[in-house]
């Protein structure tokens, strides 16, 4: 609370991205959590609340005649536009805002005081939900080729990697330690997935210390036990993710790439997937896109080609299916790596997992491959996503790809997953939010050292409990697809208007079929229970319907009500005093969403504050459609 | 010799065909004839032969001295003068083992032959006594360009022959005949022996290119489950007047136009404001360009607005006004209200176009309307656009910056939002303005069209219900006069001088799309339509969409002399195909966002035969399964008993009660 100088500003404008709209008026709150801002001049209150953690950037701008203008970009692609009456008050909140939102000490993160009043028990059941042993097991491990090791159970062979690792079973104690000292950092090659139908394995692991001529017996021991393991196949692939070029670049400061020479029966391959500077880089060309005021489509087009930002993800989905064939088609282990083997090769074999595997595509499958190959080999969340202050040149956008490469397998396989697009949107914010600890620190070690496990909640169970709203109506269950063969052709990657224009109402669908979906899916559950109910109870003759049945009807008529909200936007190129807009029908059902807050001011029990007043626009019913019809 | 005798060509084959036709075999004819009620292979060969015989000549020689476009055919009748026979263009009617490809599918080998109108393969997959099922029923109208390449393999001796030059050119010269369809897809027919392959390439071309109306299919295709005249008739003006004129009695119904003088190009009647007379229009007529004088195109019952089209007024160099014009589009509003003219060019090209006699409604003289100039993207450019996005889309080798710079470079979505935001502003003016608004561009049948047209889907809902829906191409497109004929002649792959044509029907139907993508509940109809609507108007088993307005229609006897697509589509096993299973009517404008990152380009017709959809249909059969299962009525496996009992709803009520 000590960076808080002003917690409340009155006269605070909240500009729209859409210019001619009138701004609100309102006061601006800080909270030790949260900025919240609560619109006065809207009919209904009005609540826009950003988390602190959100916060990416807090920019000063040049004053305007409304004020001092103070522009918030968000981790999860929300902008807001305030304007400040008072210089010194906009300077305050900015110097506030600027230290809330990136704390310098880990202890301040928000999962250390987030208190959701669950008993201790159901904390630790939580933490429990997600066990990777189990997953393992699943594939059938440990078995005659692997087995699960605790060689690195002091964080001898590799402190970015988990106690628990499995590596082949002809590997030994030397070999595992050899091997490790000839890896940057240690990261040794350890099993990701193993294909039961074949055998066939994806390990991962991170460079060579081959440097121009460097060999190491234990490590070709290692990618000889790897291949060995998988008696099916003469060969296995080594497939390096960087661009040959930043490998070469790598082979001058001792680290590099597999020489084809020293390892029997390997296949080097390089897939060119950029590194964390040009994604960083990337993204935000991608995202001064998504906010420039009224593009023309060309304008669009030509910046989103720009961006590169579809090239990077189609580079990693490309990578990843390479990786599904090899295993599926050629029946040929892979090894994986990038240079330290925990961007790049997170992204390549979580999404081979994905592909080959439905269970990965379960709620429950997906919370695994996440703690699997993102949050315990070492991806490191606080860094990638700047939790704390430090180096923004380790920030980078390595998840966001990853779900954004789900995303774009949705679009192609509607069917094929158990969850939906919000499930995805939610883990990326609580990646950002830091209010649950799973994405807390760097790797496991860390992760202890900060005692996450006794002080903070995970996130899953908090998810599971939202299951209905984020399953997918179309889900044709696990055994529907096995293998998913995407096509990566370019024109089969879009824009992902729902994860970057995300805040954007106006742009998205003004009906949801999701939403519609939904509510079929659970008055179906209602009927068929009602009706099993009904079948128990009635006589083996046709009789009169008992009066329970009338239920039924009740059912039917509230699915009629499709939720829909619209407003024409402003057509005209340049704003039109003749054909201005009315007041925003938007804003006014975005108070819907918004009153659940007021009811819960501390936000404590509500799982994402922000996001609950989003999804209010969907569910709410036509309150929207008030504007249009005003002309009646 | 009779049209249509040609098919006798292939005698004997053709019989064991059209048995192959009727058990509806091969996996080409799945995949084609769904969607294609035009390609429906449903009428067994022999029904059709026989019905150029009931059908006599006279109508098509008679009209052939009055309509120029029913007139002689572009090859073949230098050689016969005016007796045009389809049997003269088809060089080679027959080839065995032709090996059809299409992206996708399995190749598969089989019998090619030609007929009139329709290119037909079938395989043998029991061996020649077999009866053969058709893997391809192609409409040759269907053909938007032929390309050939001859491979003459001189080198390749054939096991068995001594190598006399005869024998290796008979064994090793083969040739590929690569067809771009209208719709866009794409087959490949690798046909043996090269004189073969070029004979079939020049009949196709010749018969793809017969630019006679009466030559054209619909004239011969009579299936079974329809009569001719039915479907004609299903939106006649006189009730769209009726529901005007039970709200208001400003407009009447006039007649002007009943033998075509006033205007060659409108429907004999049309609605006008009430208070003006017959003279008046006929002199107004004469300021517009084509006689396109100001129609009503749309009465907005929410408050009563209305929107009007006409073509360009005559103003010219000289500035002429015309006193009848005025009047007419003063009567329109009242004392002191405005209204505004939707100009659909530049302004400078409004400007220019008074050099060559055309021009704008000046202020001076139309002091209460204020213009508005919205350019939209019509003839060459929009067909070129249109041309260049189909290559782009072809490409598959592309990568994913030359895509974008492609889909971007060739401007097709800048044209989706270009109509979109334009028929927007025009709802806007009525909806929330409550101003009257005239939209025209140049001759007032190409983009005047799209944004009346798409105006309407957005405000009115009753525009949104598959019957609507089709009153309103009916009104709008057809007999409003675009000219299908020109623009639809060929489509985005042709290599012949481009003429007349222009996707604006396209762009249409694409700017749908926009809106049921945005608006997945609003419209009673679903994709399907859509793409059986863009298939329809380029190449066609039905007359709905030939000739360019209806007077050329009741010249060439279109109504009398073909059968009505939508005919077709009303037949209620059709109709299901085409309903969105999400539909719930929604009372209120539907306004479109136009921001760019809501128009998608539409995967479902640009990627129709390039993707693979499977995925997609299977959604939505989820989506329908569970709109379904959500139903009462519909309801399966709950029990016979209890879904009997409850169908009536009624009897629910009385229960509660």
């Amino acid at each position: 609370m000590e960076h808080i100088t002003t917690p409340k500003v009155e006269n605070v404008k909240l500009l729209d991205r859409y210019t001619n709209r009138k701004a609100a008026n309102g006061t601006l709150y800080l909270t030790a959590t949260h900025l919240i801002y609560v619109d006065a001049s809207a009919e209904v209150r009005k609540e826009t609340w950003i988390l602190h953690h959100h916060i990416s950037t807090v920019e000063k701008l040049p004053l305007t005649t409304a004020g001092y203008p103070l522009l918030i970009h968000c981790k999860n692609f929300r902008v807001a536009h305030f304007v400040i009456g008072q210089e010194r008050d906009c300077h305050e909140v900015y110097a506030s805002l600027l230290k809330l939102s990136q704390p310098a000490k880990p202890e301040e993160l928000y999962a250390f005081s987030y208190n959701p009043k669950m008993s201790k028990e159901n904390r630790e059941i939580g933490w429990k939900l997600i066990d990777l042993k189990v997953d393992y097991q699943r594939m059938g491990i440990p078995n005659d080729y692997w087995e699960i090791t605790d060689a690195n159970k002091d964080y001898e062979v590799c402190n970015t990697y988990p106690p628990e690792i499995v590596v082949p079973r002809a590997a030994n104690k030397a070999v595992v330690i050899g091997s490790s000292r000839f890896r940057s950092r240690g990261r040794i090659p350890v099993l990701s997935y193993l294909y039961k139908d074949n055998n066939a394995a994806i390990c991962r692991c991170s460079q060579p210390l081959a440097g121009f001529s460097a060999r190491c017996l234990e490590d070709e021991q290692m990618l000889q036990a790897i291949r060995e393991a998988n008696p099916g196949s003469p060969f296995m692939y080594v497939v390096d993710t960087r661009p040959k070029l930043n490998a070469m670049a790598n082979r001058a400061a001792g680290k590099g790439y597999e020489n084809e020479d020293n390892y029997d029966n390997i296949r080097f391959k390089f897939i060119g997937i950029e590194n964390i500077h040009v994604m960083r880089n990337s993204l935000q060309k991608l995202l001064e896109v998504c906010e420039t005021k009224s593009p023309s489509m060309s304008d669009f087009l030509t910046g989103l080609e720009n961006s590169g930002w579809l090239r990077h993800i189609k580079a990693v989905m490309d990578a990843g299916v390479f990786l599904a064939k090899a295993v599926k088609d050629e029946k040929a282990s892979v090894l994986v790596h990038c240079s330290d083997g925990w961007d790049r090769t997170a992204q390549v074999c979580s999404l081979a997992s994905l592909l080959l595997d439905p269970f990965y595509r379960t709620f429950k499958g997906f919370m695994v491959l996440i703690e699997k190959e993102w949050i315990a080999m070492g991806h490191k969340f606080a860094h990638r996503c700047g939790h704390l202050y430090g180096d923004p040149k380790e920030v980078s956008p390595v998840f966001t790809q990853f779900v954004e490469c789900v995303w774009q397998l949705m679009q192609q396989f509607p069917c094929a997953f158990e969850f939906n697009e919000r499930f995805l949107l939610d883990i990326h914010d609580h990646v950002y939010s830091c209010q649950f600890g799973n994405f807390l620190g760097t790797c496991h070690k860390e992760r202890e050292d900060l005692r996450i496990f006794e002080k903070t909640h995970s996130l899953w169970p908090f998810l599971l409990q939202k299951k209905q709203e984020l399953r997918n109506p179309l889900y044709r269950g696990f055994t529907a697809y096995k293998e998913l063969q995407p096509n990566t052709l370019p024109f089969s990657f879009q824009f992902w208007c729902g994860m970057y224009n995300r805040f954007d109402k106006g742009m998205h669908p003004k009906q949801s079929v999701l939403d519609h979906l939904l509510s079929c899916m659970s008055q179906r559950v209602k009927l068929e229970d009602n009706a099993s109910e009904l079948e128990n109870k009635l006589p083996f003759l046709d009789g009169p319907l008992p009066a329970g049945t009338c239920s039924l009807s009740k059912v039917g008529s509230a699915a009629s009500k499709t939720p829909m909200l619209n407003t024409p936007q402003d057509y005209e190129e340049e704003p039109h005093p003749v054909l201005s807009n009315g007041a925003s029908a938007e804003d006014s059902v975005m108070s819907d969403g918004d009153q659940k807050h007021r009811e819960n001011p501390s936000g404590s029990e509500k799982l994402h504050p922000l996001h609950t007043a989003a999804d209010g626009l969907d569910s709410e019913p036509r309150t929207g459609s008030g504007c249009t019809t005003a002309g009646l | 010799m009779k049209v249509g005798d040609a098919e006798d060509n292939s005698n004997g084959q053709e019989l064991s065909l059209s048995r192959g036709v009727q058990r509806s075999g091969g996996h080409y004819c799945a995949l084609f004839a769904p969607r294609d009620p035009c390609l429906h292979p449903e009428v067994p060969t022999c029904t059709r032969r026989s019905v150029p015989a009931t059908q006599p000549e006279q109508p098509r020689g008679s009209c052939r001295q009055q309509v120029p476009v029913a007139g002689k055919l572009h090859r073949g009748s230098a050689a016969t003068g005016t007796t045009m026979e389809f049997s003269e263009l088809i060089k080679t009617a027959t080839v065995e083992s032709v090996l059809l490809s299409c992206a996708g599918l399995p190749a598969v080998k089989g019998t090619l032959c030609i007929t009139s109108h329709h290119l037909l393969l079938s395989s043998c997959p029991g061996g020649d006594a077999q009866p053969g099922t058709v893997e391809l029923w192609l409409l040759i109208r269907n053909v938007d360009a032929v390309e050939k390449r001859v491979q003459n393999l001189g080198w390749y001796q054939p096991p068995g022959t001594n190598g006399s030059p005869l024998d290796t050119r008979l064994a090793g010269s083969s040739g590929t005949i690569t067809l771009r369809c209208k719709d866009l897809k794409v087959l490949q027919l690798e046909i043996p022996g090269m004189e073969e392959c070029l004979n079939i390439a020049s009949s196709i071309e010749a018969l793809s290119s017969v630019d006679s109306v009466m030559m054209m299919y619909p004239f011969f295709y009579r299936p079974q489950s329809l009569r001719l005249e039915e479907g004609w008739h299903l939106f006649p003006l006189e009730r769209h007047f009726q529901q005007i004129a039970s709200q208001t009695s400003q407009w009447r119904l006039s007649h002007v136009n009943q033998d075509f003088t006033t205007c060659p190009t409108y429907p004999p009647s049309v609605i006008v404001p009430a208070a003006v007379d017959d003279d008046t229009l006929r002199k107004a007529a004469r300021f517009r360009h084509g006689g396109r004088f100001p129609i009503l195109s749309y009465y907005h019952p929410k408050n009563g607005t209305v929107m009007l089209r006409s073509s360009q007024p005559l103003t010219g160099p000289n500035r002429k006004r015309c006193r009848e014009d005025e009047m007419l589009l003063g009567t329109v509003l009242d004392k002191g209200e405005r209204g505004f003219i939707i100009d659909t060019r530049s302004a400078q090209a409004a400007k220019q176009a008074r050099m060559t006699g055309g021009g704008t409604e000046p202020k001076s003289s139309y002091p209460q309307w204020r213009r508005l100039h919205r350019p939209l993207e019509r003839g060459r450019p929009l067909q070129e656009s249109f041309m260049k996005l189909v290559e782009a889309c072809n490409d598959t080798s592309a990568t994913m910056d030359r895509w974008l710079s492609r889909l971007e470079s060739c401007r097709w979505l800048s044209h989706v939002k270009a109509a979109l935001s334009t028929a927007c502003l025009a709802a806007q003016c009525m909806d929330r303005e409550e101003a009257t608004v005239l939209v025209h561009g140049a001759e007032g049948t190409d983009t005047t069209l799209l944004v009346t047209a798409l105006a309407q889907v957005i405000l009115d809902p009753s525009c949104r219900t598959l019957r609507g829906f089709l009153g309103l191409l009916e009104r709008e497109w057809i007999e409003a006069g675009h000219p299908f004929h020109l623009r639809c002649a060929r489509s985005a792959s042709s290599h012949a001088r481009p003429k007349q044509e222009a996707p604006l029907f396209l762009l249409f139907l694409d700017c749908v799309w926009q809106l049921s993508r945005q608006f997945p509940f609003s419209l009673e109809f679903s994709e399907r339509l859509l793409l059986t609507l863009f298939d329809n108007a380029y190449a066609s088993a039905y007359g709905t969409f030939l000739c360019n307005n209806e007077k050329e229609r009741c010249l060439c006897k279109v109504k009398e002399n073909t059968h009505s697509l939508w005919a077709w589509l009303n037949q209620p096993e059709e109709r299901t195909k085409y309903l969105n299973p999400l539909y719930s009517h929604n009372p209120l404008v539907i306004w479109p966002s136009v921001e760019p990152q809501s128009i998608q380009l539409w995967q479902g017709l640009f990627f129709r035969w390039i993707r693979s959809s499977q995925h997609l249909d299977e959604a939505w059969a989820e989506i329908q399964r569970l709109v379904e299962s959500k139903d009462p009525h519909a309801k399966e496996g709950v029990g016979k008993r209890l879904s009997r009992s409850l169908s009536d709803p009624a009897a629910q009520t009385e229960n509660e009660r």
